[in-house]
């Protein structure tokens, strides 16, 4: 997928991820996490598996984390992705890209 | 060297006949000849001990470089006294390399983390550390390793000498003109002075700072005018909203409620719970709930506490108002309602922290507790508990009482639930320990309960009660299995920090934390 606008997911409450994405020329993670110390390479991890299943190849994708699970995660990388095509209202690829 | 509870401890820390944590009663019986304070001859009457201003009080005292200084916390994060004095010393008198021993610091005390940074306080000694004087510490601004210890470890250290403090500033919610002084009576009471009592008999120096200036005498004292310098009246103490909070309310959310049931359930299910038993909890949601499931059990079983004590809340004074509990014995209040009690009831008391928890002394009142209830930030598989570092390494707890009462309790339980957000707590690792697994008998966690293999007494009684039980190995794997085996932090070498056991051996060190790269 390319990410064709600014989009973003998610909230700053406690165990959720706010996720912003924009279109850019490279790809780019910028992950902020209240829980970098011990979950900062696997919350990296995440958001890249994620990325490389929907295939996104370039764009600034700012990860703000208040101690999501992986689960919560994916799910607001994949929502602003989706939001940045104007995806995410009708045809959702349900056990698609989107697991 | 690698102490009882597997931790490696720097061999430069073990000089001075310091040594490394042997096990919880390996200095049980041990004599100790008590440190003693100077004091200074007053034949002559004078009218009182006032003085116009915090310096004159200090000069009269002798304040010195690298002299050490001592606050209690019992107006927690309203205090204004301990940073008002530290102002004093640095900005007017220009004093260095100042050694403060309160019995904690938090985020009242912002100003002494500038201190610290500019490193005119090179040592801190306290029971917790909380607020940014936690986060320069572990950024590794202090010139010599803080030293965290427990409430009944500080006293200890008292005692033996090994904290000798020079002045102690204690803020007394009333006082007289010769130092007779009061947590209640004032404009900002905080009740109990517990923690200010220890210090008053062992310090050289001691300067009362009051706003309210009482008629002579002001008794009963908490802290007697025998043992007082001089006398400050300041404009504040404090800030009252930030002293008593307004009473805790027992907790609605239902997973606490489910814990706390279950802890109740452990508690009826022991040979303990009979009439006069003695109990103690944290002041955290879950653990006062706790006593609210307790009262249908003691209706149950026709049966009354007979002490409750350490950090009281208003919903024990209210068990005790409604003929539950026959006495309490009152270290620190927790909120406007118990600091009225305690002025008020005649069955509701003030004790000091050396008789609440200090290990050196003849017994005390922790080695006669037969249920403790504790929260923890971590617990690991060996039942060891974290609650001085956060996830991510930095010092922002407080050990308080929990090693002392652990260690002494007949059953402690701790009640927390099994991850939060994120963070597991149950681990396979704590961060830190800072009360060793040896003193922790149950935890009961919103997945189960796992139950210390050494009390095998305790797994029988809740066979024969039908209540449930795991291992902690199973809580630590479950808690894995929902947010995933955390990377270890990644540490400097430089240790920051010493956390004493309560006999003062090393039980732990923080070291500094490194900053978090992706690499």
């Amino acid at each position: 997928m390319v990410i064709e606008k600014t989009a973003m997911a998610g909230t700053l409450e406690s165990s959720d991820a706010q996720v912003t994405v924009s279109p850019a020329d490279t790809l780019e993670i910028v992950i902020e996490s209240s829980v970098i110390n011990q979950y900062g390479r696997q919350i990296k991890a995440t958001v890249e598996e994620t990325l490389e299943r929907l295939g996104v190849k370039n764009g600034l994708i700012s990860v703000v984390d208040k101690g999501a699970l992986d689960c919560t995660l994916k799910a607001r990388v994949e929502c602003a992705v989706f939001r940045s095509c104007d995806a995410s209202m009708v045809n959702i690829p349900w056990g698609g890209v989107i697991q | 060297m690698i102490n009882a509870v597997g931790r490696d401890i720097p061999d430069y820390l073990l000089v001075d006949g310091k040594e490394v944590y042997q096990g919880r009663f390996a200095k049980d019986g041990q004599v100790l000849k008590r440190d003693a304070p100077t004091t200074v001859m007053h034949e002559k009457p004078v009218p009182d001990k006032l003085c116009a201003t915090i310096r004159e009080a200090c000069e009269k005292c002798g304040a010195h470089d690298g002299m050490t200084i001592s606050f209690h916390h019992a107006f927690r994060n309203g205090d204004y006294t301990a940073s008002m004095v530290c102002k004093v010393l640095v900005e007017e008198m220009g004093i260095k390399d100042l050694r403060v021993a309160a019995t904690s610091l938090g985020d009242a005390h912002n100003l002494l983390a500038d201190y610290i940074e500019q490193g005119i306080i090179v040592q801190v000694q306290a029971s917790g550390v909380r607020g940014r004087i936690g986060d320069v510490i572990s950024a590794g601004k202090l010139k010599e390793p803080a030293i965290i210890r427990s409430h009944g470890g500080r006293p200890r250290a008292l005692m033996s000498g090994e904290l000798h403090v020079d002045i102690a500033f204690l803020a007394a919610a009333s006082c007289d003109k010769v130092g007779n002084a009061s947590g209640n009576g004032g404009k900002n009471n905080c009740g109990s002075m517990g923690y200010a009592i220890p210090d008053s008999k062992y310090a050289d120096r001691v300067v009362v700072l009051t706003d309210t200036l009482a008629p002579f005498p002001n008794v009963p004292a908490s802290i007697k005018c025998e043992d007082v310098d001089c006398v400050v009246v300041v404009d504040e103490i404090g800030d009252p909203k930030r002293i008593g909070t307004k009473e805790a309310r027992v907790t609605q959310d239902p997973r606490d409620l489910m814990m706390a049931e279950r802890a109740a359930d452990i508690i009826a299910a022991t040979p303990w719970f009979v009439d006069g038993f003695s109990y103690q909890t944290g002041a955290g949601g879950p653990s006062l709930a706790v006593t609210r499931f307790l009262e249908e059990r003691m209706d149950a079983k026709e049966i009354k506490m007979g002490v409750a004590f350490g950090g009281i809340t208003g919903n024990m004074c209210d068990l005790q108002d409604r003929g539950y509990v026959r006495k309490i014995v009152d270290t620190q209040d927790f909120d406007t309602k118990a600091i009225a009690h305690l002025h008020d009831r005649p069955d509701h008391v003030e004790m000091t922290v050396s008789d609440y928890a200090n290990p050196a002394n003849k017994g005390a009142y922790v080695n006669y507790l037969d249920y403790m209830i504790l929260a923890a930030l971590e617990v690991d598989t060996k039942f060891n508990v974290n609650v001085i570092t956060g996830s991510d390494g930095v010092v922002r707890g407080a050990p308080g009482g929990h090693p002392d009462t652990a260690a002494g309790s007949k059953c402690c339980i701790i009640v927390t639930p099994l991850v939060r957000g994120r963070m597991p707590t149950i681990c396979k690792d704590v961060t830190t320990v800072t009360t060793p697994g040896e003193c922790v008998d149950v935890v009961v966690t919103d997945y189960g309960t796992a139950v210390n293999p050494a009390r095998q007494d305790i797994i029988d009684c809740m066979d024969a009660a039908g209540i449930p039980h795991v291992t902690i190995e199973e809580l630590q794997e479950k808690a894995y299995s929902i947010v995933g085996e955390p990377d270890p932090l990644q540490w400097e070498d430089k240790v920051v920090a010493i956390v004493e056991a309560r006999d003062g051996t090393i039980l732990d060190v923080i070291r500094q934390i490194k900053p978090y790269t992706f690499e």
